[in-house]
């Protein structure tokens, strides 16, 4: 009794959310211009279908498209950043400079690289969302027991092997785990890039219909990005859950 | 087969930000060729660094490290080592942890696909001898402490080490558990007859399974007793209670109390 409330309470919060929201518009009346109803919302979706399907394409793929490449690159540098203190070191302060400038002030510069489209919203989306993904790694391989690298160097091992029989497979919690903040921070980028200066994908639909004063295609849009976020979400969650069941079973545990 | 460890007059610094710490000063060392070795003293008097020394972990600062009449100047790819956490991988089996020695050690290394079922027949011989026949292919986080210490055990046993290095291996399990891989090393040791040095805080563990055992200083530490153990083998857990046995424990205690005082 109690498992299945527990199963379905996400499910039964959500309809909740919205239900309050429609009641809420409609008790005190509320301007569309202003906050429409989820109806008024989901009536847009229908109407628009066709440009919504289109732009929740461009967003998607680009954002994936971004995100492949943190994730490439963020278990790249995460390795060389964990194999040695002095790159770690010398690295650590010029990435956390970096990843303390907000992304907005970077999508003017690459669109005046590489011009409007889909390659700037493809970058923001690798530029905001690859940190995560090597603190994670390199996080995973500079908490290796110290112990345990004693018992196999006394034994001979070379630091690759060390890397590739312990740091490795140590670290797979920690990128899973890492893999579903990157993927949620790689919407952001992307849609942040099409809402300065694009000619497709949500962010640019957003602007567009926020400039018409079309408050429900707003939202819909806002929605579908809220509903793309979570499915992708869920998919590295289950990714994680299922690669390294181990780590939820042994007293190791992953740090999102 | 096994190895002889000559320790001479070594010093060992550790520098650090706030001044360097003295953790080993003039220790000298012997211990014979299949010689089971216990070492005691008060905690932080440099045991472990001392495995780290003989194991070529670190270098010393001065003095001499030989094994087996080879002078120690890096890693010595032969020992085995158990800690007091067993340290195991998660993601692998107990068979598969217990197989990774020989995934890194020559001959083994180079054999290792080709072989790899000979190898877990082996693993699973040795598993069984320390009373995990059957456990093989579950995974670390299924077993209890004191099994998880003897797969640990198996580990580092596995490559038929000439030398064995035990920093206190038995410290985090109960009074019974430990008793019972007393007898477990004990009777590994007895078959194969590897060099072995423990480090222990156990007086009675010590005794019982060692022919001679060292008390160190307080840190900076050096070796100021050495007591061969002259009980007969194979000793019995209930030799622990026989007076000659309690002497030497008394003997032993008495040494420490007195260094620590120091
Ligand atoms: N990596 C290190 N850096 C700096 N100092 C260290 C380091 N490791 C150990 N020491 C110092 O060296 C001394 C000896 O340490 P060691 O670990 O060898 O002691 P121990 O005899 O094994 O102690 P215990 O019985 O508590 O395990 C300690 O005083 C410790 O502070
Ligand atoms: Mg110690």
């Amino acid at each position: 009794m109690n498992s299945t409330l527990e199963k379905l309470s996400p499910t039964l919060f959500t309809i909740g959310i919205f239900l309050f929201w429609e009641a809420a518009c409609r008790a005190f009346k509320i301007d569309r211009f202003i906050l429409p109803a989820p109806s008024e919302a989901f009536m847009a979706m229908v109407q628009y279908w066709r440009p919504l399907a289109y732009h929740s394409f461009v967003t998607l793929w680009t954002t994936l498209a971004g995100f492949g490449i943190a994730v490439a690159f963020g278990i790249a540098l995460g390795l060389v950043v964990g194999w040695s203190r002095t790159i770690y070191r010398g690295l650590y302060p010029v990435m956390i400079g970096f990843n303390c400038i907000p992304k907005v002030a970077v999508v003017p510069i690459l669109i005046m690289w590489f011009g409007i489209g889909e390659v700037p919203a493809i970058l923001t989306a690798f530029l905001i969302s690859f940190f995560p993904i090597v603190v994670n790694v390199a996080t995973g391989l500079a908490t290796m027991e110290p112990e345990l690298e004693d018992v196999l160097r006394a034994l001979g091992a070379r630091k690759l092997d060390i890397m590739l029989k312990v740091g490795i497979p140590r670290t797979q919690p920690y990128l899973f785990g890492s893999l579903k903040v990157a993927i949620t921070l790689a919407f952001v980028g992307t849609v942040v890039s099409e809402t300065v200066g694009a000619n497709a994908g949500l962010g640019y639909q957003i602007a567009l219909a926020g400039s018409n004063f079309q408050m429900p295609l707003v939202f819909a849009a806002l929605l579908l990005l809220a509903f793309e976020g979570i499915a992708m979400y869920a998919v590295f969650a289950w990714i994680e859950g299922h690669f390294t069941r181990w780590a939820f079973r042994s007293s190791m545990s992953a740090a999102a | 087969m096994s190895a002889s460890v000559e320790i001479g007059d070594v010093t060992l610094t550790y520098r650090g930000v706030s001044g360097g710490v003295l953790a080993l000063k003039g220790t000298t060392l012997n211990v014979r060729r299949g010689e089971f070795a216990a070492v005691v003293g008060p905690s932080g008097c440099g045991k472990s660094s001392l495995m780290k020394l003989v194991t070529g972990l670190l270098p010393p600062d001065n003095g001499s490290i030989v094994i087996s009449g080879a002078k120690v100047t890096g890693p010595v790819k032969i020992a085995g080592m158990a800690f007091q956490n067993p340290n195991l991988l998660p993601w692998r089996k107990v068979v598969d942890n217990v197989l990774l020695p020989l995934e890194i050690v020559q001959p083994y290394r180079s054999n290792f696909r080709r072989e790899k079922k000979q190898y877990r027949e082996q693993a699973e011989a040795l598993l069984k001898t320390v009373g995990l026949g059957g456990f093989g292919d579950r995974y670390p986080w299924e077993l209890s402490g004191g099994m998880q210490q003897r797969v640990s055990l198996c580990r580092a046993l596995i490559h038929q080490p000439s030398l064995l290095m035990l920093d206190e291996p038995f410290a985090a399990l109960d009074a019974f558990t430990r008793e019972e891989l007393w007898c477990v090393l004990r009777d590994l040791w007895q078959k194969i007859r590897f060099t072995v040095i423990l480090v222990t805080h156990d007086l009675r563990e010590a005794t019982f399974l060692a022919d001679t055992i060292h008390v160190m200083s307080a840190r900076p530490g050096h070796i100021v007793m050495s007591k061969t153990v002259e009980l007969p083998r194979p000793r019995e857990l209930e030799d622990c209670f026989k007076p000659q046995f309690i002497d030497i424990v008394h003997e032993l205690r008495a040494k420490i109390g007195e260094v620590r005082q120091q």
